[in-house]
């Protein structure tokens, strides 16, 4: 996984939360693993209701009343977060974790100043005075390229642009010096060429702090320009992880081809079949998952022992899948049968 | 041109701008400010660009679902700028939209059949209500649909089936023209492909034009033969998708491409980071000249005066650029 003896700075392992709701008891995360050392962007791809979100919720440990922890650890910089009480969760949120969430607007407090919000968790964490803290925002906002920056400490959100309230939240985020940075979705709402100055500089920003970065997103786009690592989830499981450019190279996980297969790309040859492939059927009701792989009903390669769980194992150095069927060779995708390539399914 | 279903002619549309407590008009919101375009018989017409740019008004506009300001749209060979609500509805008929969101657009109270039959009752389409149901199965039947699930409610559907039911609606009353306003964005990956081959399949089978409205450009690529690109209420290039993506002119277009990330890290590890700064200007108080000249990085002075035109020929393309002058 690591080179020996460097434990990575977030481990998650065999991470389990579930809610309960009215239609009964929903797993929504089912023994998660996946690690992500200082320096390195991981993102984390999978269709809504996959888990994601909830995944990084509960390495803050924001989950909901509804929800809870049932299993797993959670270990950051070798401690397991899921000891800690509320108190010690308050002091590391915004200081040695930070998060960026997809809606600006929700996550920024329309009636305090773009100044107090960014300056706050410096006062919070670092005991700053005020005047020190608006120095430092200021400082940030200059360095998310918000022109005329300390001019506009005295704004609120509603003065903002959607980019340049991102642009905020992410100098809120890099306040203290975070050593993780969690963004869920962080430029979904936000127009193709806005959410390329964005990334690039969140990008940049962590490489130069040498933190880890954690982007959650289904923008496969995104994350071929800017993870280093990827975790693919279906169903609330990590059914695969590997390196970015093996992932896409060689998906070795069948609904990671599949979903490789079924996007149409800028620079592929549209002439020939206008037919995209297809995974056939619908992602899963996680109220009623089937007993052994979830995406069993939807897989080309399904066999008798997919009827159980498939662990998500090691197959080659660096490389996890979850999942029974071994192609002979060259990945799922090279292998026989296709995903179906003509049909309108279903 | 003869073989155009749909030909759009300088649109305009401008929303009034009310204050005070007269509600003066003090001013107005130039949402779409001089467009056209042309829609060859059995295409697919690709609209792009960022949001806010336009596309849906230029959509809305065309179907006369908002008024026009300006301009002049003939849609099979007839003029029906001048129609009044009346003789448009014999004409809407012919022209139909699919809409973005699965969850919003389906009257939840409504069972699918009525939903897909609704249509069929309004415009007296169907001669009893055996004829009626045989046709909602028939149109279930062609999205895919299993017509035994006609007495549901749009909630008992997932995503993407929704969006067959909507597709199913629009394609009752055998339409030539379908609008498609973001028919894919909502749906997760794996069902925008299913969605894509459907209409694709649905094109070649009904020889069905459509208007493609989406933001998403390989999901455009992919399906359009032609696209124009928007930028701030107006068309800033139009091209064949090869030559377009090729050798885009426009430097708003080669911004948009360049900001989109390719699916494959292997590309993406090599290709110069080349963004444009700035963020799109409020329509409200749009930039004089060329709409883009802000954020331009080949800007020259002419650009900030004069509004460069749409100009060319449909083989090569057109272009609204200073750096690409009429005659040269
Ligand atoms: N507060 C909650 N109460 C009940 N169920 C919840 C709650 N939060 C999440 N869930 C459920 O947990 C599952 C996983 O949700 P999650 O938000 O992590 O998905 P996601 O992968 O982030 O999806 P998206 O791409 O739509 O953001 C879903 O079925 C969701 O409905
Ligand atoms: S475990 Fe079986 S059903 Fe699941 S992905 Fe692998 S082959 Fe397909
Ligand atoms: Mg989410």
């Amino acid at each position: 996984m690591t080179a020996a003896g460097s434990a990575p700075l977030l481990d998650v392992q065999d991470l389990s939360v579930s809610f309960r709701t009215d239609r009964g008891l929903v797993r929504a995360v089912d023994r998660v693993s996946l690690h992500v050392e200082s320096g390195e962007t991981l993102a984390i791809v999978g269709e809504s209701g996959s888990g994601k979100s909830v995944t990084a919720l509960s390495i803050l440990r924001l989950i909901d009343t509804a929800g809870s922890i049932d299993g797993g650890r959670i270990l950051f910089d070798g401690e397991d977060l899921l000891r800690h009480d509320e108190a010690t969760m308050r002091a590391i949120r915004g200081d040695r974790i930070a998060m960026i969430f997809q809606e600006p607007m929700s996550s920024l407090n329309p009636v305090l100043t773009i100044g107090k919000q960014v300056g706050e968790p410096i006062r919070l964490h670092r005991g700053s005075v005020w005047k020190q803290a608006y120095e430092r925002a200021a400082e940030l906002l200059r360095r998310v390229r918000i022109p005329d920056a300390s001019g506009r400490l005295k704004d609120y959100p509603h003065h903002f642009s959607g980019g340049m309230r991102q642009r905020a939240m992410i100098a809120m985020a890099l306040a203290c010096r975070p050593r993780l940075i969690i963004a869920d979705e962080p430029t979904t709402a936000l127009d193709v060429t806005v959410q390329a100055q964005i990334l690039a500089l969140l990008k940049e920003l962590t490489r130069e702090a040498n933190s880890a970065l954690i982007l959650i997103t289904h923008d496969l786009g995104v994350v071929a320009r800017y993870a280093d690592r990827v975790a693919v989830m279906y169903a609330g499981r990590v059914v695969e992880t590997a390196t970015a450019r093996a992932l896409y190279a060689d998906p070795r996980h069948p609904y990671t081809a599949g979903l490789m297969a079924s996007i149409p790309t800028l620079d592929g040859d549209v002439e020939g079949s206008r037919r995209l492939a297809t995974i056939p059927g619908q992602p899963p009701d996680l109220a009623a998952l089937p007993e052994g792989c979830a995406f069993a009903p939807r897989c080309p390669h399904a066999f008798e022992r997919c009827g159980q769980p498939p662990p998500l194992e090691e197959t080659e150095a660096g490389r996890f899948s979850a999942c029974h069927f071994r192609p002979p060779s060259g990945g799922a995708q090279g292998a026989s049968p296709r995903m179906e390539q003509n049909a309108v399914t279903r | 041109m003869t073989d155009a279903l749909l030909q759009v002619q300088d649109l305009k549309v401008h929303f009034p701008v009310r204050e005070g407590l007269l509600q003066r008009e003090v001013g107005s919101v130039k949402a779409v400010d001089g467009v056209s375009f042309e829609l060859r018989r059995g295409e697919t017409f690709g609209l792009v660009g960022e949001s806010g740019c336009g596309k849906s008004t230029t959509a809305l506009a065309v179907l006369r679902m908002i008024e026009p300001t300006a301009g002049r749209i003939v849609f099979e060979g007839e003029d029906v700028t001048g129609h009044t609500r009346a003789s448009m509805r014999s004409i809407r008929r012919r022209m139909q939209m699919v809409y973005q969101d699965p969850f919003g657009a389906l009257n939840p109270r409504m069972k699918v059949q009525d939903i897909i039959g609704e249509p069929l009752a309004v415009h007296g389409l169907a001669k009893d209500r055996s004829a009626w149901r045989a046709r909602i199965s028939e149109l279930m039947d062609l999205v895919g649909l299993l017509p035994d699930m006609a007495d549901r409610y749009p909630h008992e559907f997932s995503g993407g089936q929704r969006q067959r039911i909507g597709i199913a609606r629009a394609l009752a009353l055998e339409p030539s023209l379908v609008i498609c306003d973001e028919p894919v964005s909502a749906l997760d990956v794996s069902i925008q492909a299913q969605v894509i081959n459907l209409l694709v399949e649905l094109q070649e089978r009904l020889r069905l034009t459509y208007l493609f409205i989406a933001h998403d450009l390989s999901v455009v690529r992919h399906i359009s033969d032609r696209i124009g690109v928007m930028y701030l209420g107006r068309i800033v290039e139009v091209a064949d998708r090869d030559t377009l993506f090729k050798n885009p002119r426009h430097p708003y277009t080669q911004a948009l491409l360049n900001a989109v990330p390719l699916p494959d890290p292997e590309l993406e590890s090599r290709r110069p980071e080349n963004l444009i700064a700035g963020e799109v200007p409020s329509v409200r108080n749009p930039p004089t000249g060329c709409r883009f000249h802000p954020r331009c990085p080949e800007a020259m002075e002419v650009c900030s005066q004069e509004v460069p035109v749409l100009h060319g020929e449909p083989p090569t393309g057109q272009v609204a650029c200073h750096l690409h002058p009429p005659s040269g």
